[in-house]
């Protein structure tokens, strides 16, 4: 067992793998920023909305929950033009993402709202705020600070697992493996390589993620 | 003219009949102290004043607002009729000015400077001027109190409901939330308060309701009460608590 490790056949494609690892790093924040705010539009819905709002909320959290990713990915990018709807592999990718983030954020922002004791909504109400003005100002911030580090998580899965929309030719950092492998045939580097970038951007995401945790809740 | 008044008041949660028909008036500083076993309705008749119940049938007036029609203003409503939970309720992410703060900025619309000042305001009367900054964690149970009290006066309501504000306090903490309503009762604020503090509603309260199976079973002066209890049930009841 002797295999000679050549990283330099690399560096012919160091931009493809550059273009990868920035869509892969754009797709996660959007898809995080994007994902988070379907999430908290979900659980209130769920929790502060109308029932039949919250009927077609558990729908869509149930469906997205129950079904694999790449099955999602393909519905969009290959199902849904029998509709008359074709996206691009980029957009399908992006869609993907936030529709399935959102559904899991749904459910984890809802925890964190129905952990929230029930007298700090009788006093937000009490003192005359609607029950939108509660959710906003009382209710939302501390399920998101109880909820912060089971969101983390879900992302940093988000991130890893956006490795699939490849398979659509979306150009992510997955995509760039695949393109650089196929041609220089160096499979065990290219993938070496592209497995410790994922892994370094995970890292990389939790400590920011902390960080901006402990900027957004400051106080205490 | 009652500023709150209370006509038949039925109320049920499925089954199981509540309030089985509670009138009660409440002119204005008035003390109202309302007693009665676990179970009685007492925290369902003070919810059903604000609005946080709905009730069956009857009709309650607070403030001239009826209350519990599908059409009632709960936030003019709730303007006027503050209120107190035995829990404190305060809110952990913000600190004492700010659990003050929030509602004149989010409901009146005044700017933060002068909620600040009504904070500085009220969280004097209840002598906690040194504690503006402090958040809930750091206040003992006592001091938490007087801070949801003051949060509630800030919204300068005409009425405050009060729901055994001090049934979670340790024994020592008891008198200095009791010391500030009974000076809010001074200045003239109309409190209804559900209390097991027999001797505080003797002393301080203007008027005794005792409840006994959703119902007002007994009313009148505490003094004259609490001295003569006509009924078997409120001599039972004082017999064991007072
Ligand atoms: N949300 C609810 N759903 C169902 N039943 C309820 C609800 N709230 C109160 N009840 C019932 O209504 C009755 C009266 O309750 P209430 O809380 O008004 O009594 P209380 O006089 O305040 O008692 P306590 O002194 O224990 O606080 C009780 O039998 C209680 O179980
Ligand atoms: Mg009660």
């Amino acid at each position: 067992m002797s295999y000679k490790l050549q990283f330099a056949e690399l560096l012919p494609y160091w931009n493809v793998l550059l273009y990868g690892l920035v869509f892969t790093i754009v797709l996660t924040i959007v898809s995080t920023v994007a994902g988070v705010a379907v999430g908290t539009a979900g659980a209130a819905a769920r929790t502060f909305g109308p029932t039949w709002l919250g009927r077609i909320v558990a729908v869509y959290v149930e469906l997205i929950r129950n079904t694999p990713f790449i099955v999602q990915l393909f519905f969009i990018f290959f199902g849904l033009p029998a509709l008359g709807l074709k996206l691009s592999e980029t957009t399908a990718a992006f869609l993907a993402m936030v529709i399935n983030l959102g559904a899991y954020s749904t459910e984890i922002i809802r925890a964190g709202i129905e952990a929230v004791p029930k007298g700090h909504i009788e006093a937000g109400l009490s003192l005359a705020m609607t029950k939108w003005e509660v959710l906003r100002h009382i209710v939302l911030n501390q399920a998101f600070r109880k909820i912060y580090p089971a969101l983390s998580s879900q992302i940093i899965i988000v991130m890893l697992g956006s490795a699939v929309v490849s398979q659509i030719s979306a150009e992510d950092l997955t995509y760039a493996a695949n393109y650089i492998a196929s041609r220089n045939f160096r499979n065990f580097e290219v993938y070496l390589f592209v497995a410790l970038a994922y892994l370094v951007l995970a890292m990389l995401t939790r400590s920011a993620l902390r960080a901006l945790g402990r900027v957004i809740f400051k106080a205490r | 003219m009652s500023l709150v008044s209370i006509r038949d008041v039925r109320k049920s949660f499925g089954q199981n009949e509540v309030l089985k028909g509670v009138s009660l008036d409440i002119a204005k500083g008035d003390v109202v102290a309302i007693i009665g076993r676990s179970g009685s309705g007492k925290s369902t008749l003070l919810r059903c004043i604000n609005g946080l119940e709905t009730y069956q049938s009857g009709s309650i007036v607070a403030d001239g607002i009826e209350v519990g029609g599908a059409t009632t203003n709960l936030r003019e409503l709730r303007r006027h009729v503050g209120m107190v939970f035995q829990q404190f309720n305060l809110f952990p992410h913000l600190t004492a000015a700010e659990n003050v703060m929030l509602a004149p900025t989010v409901v009146n619309k005044v700017s933060k400077a002068e909620a600040r000042a009504i904070a500085a305001e009220v969280l004097a009367k209840v002598g906690l001027s040194e504690k503006m900054d402090a958040y809930p964690s750091e206040l003992s149970g006592g001091q938490q109190q007087r801070v949801a009290i003051a949060r509630s006066l800030a919204m300068r309501p005409k009425v405050l409901l009060c729901d055994e504000i001090t049934s979670a306090l340790d024994p020592e903490l008891v008198n200095e939330v009791l010391r500030v309503v009974e000076q809010l009762a001074r200045e003239g604020m109309t409190l209804i308060l559900v209390t097991h503090e027999m001797r505080f509603a003797r002393d301080v309260g203007t008027k005794l309701v005792f409840m006994h199976h959703g119902k007002v079973h007994e009313e009148g002066v505490p003094k004259e009460v609490f001295a003569a209890p006509r009924t078997p049930e409120l001599q039972q009841f004082v017999g064991q608590v007072g």
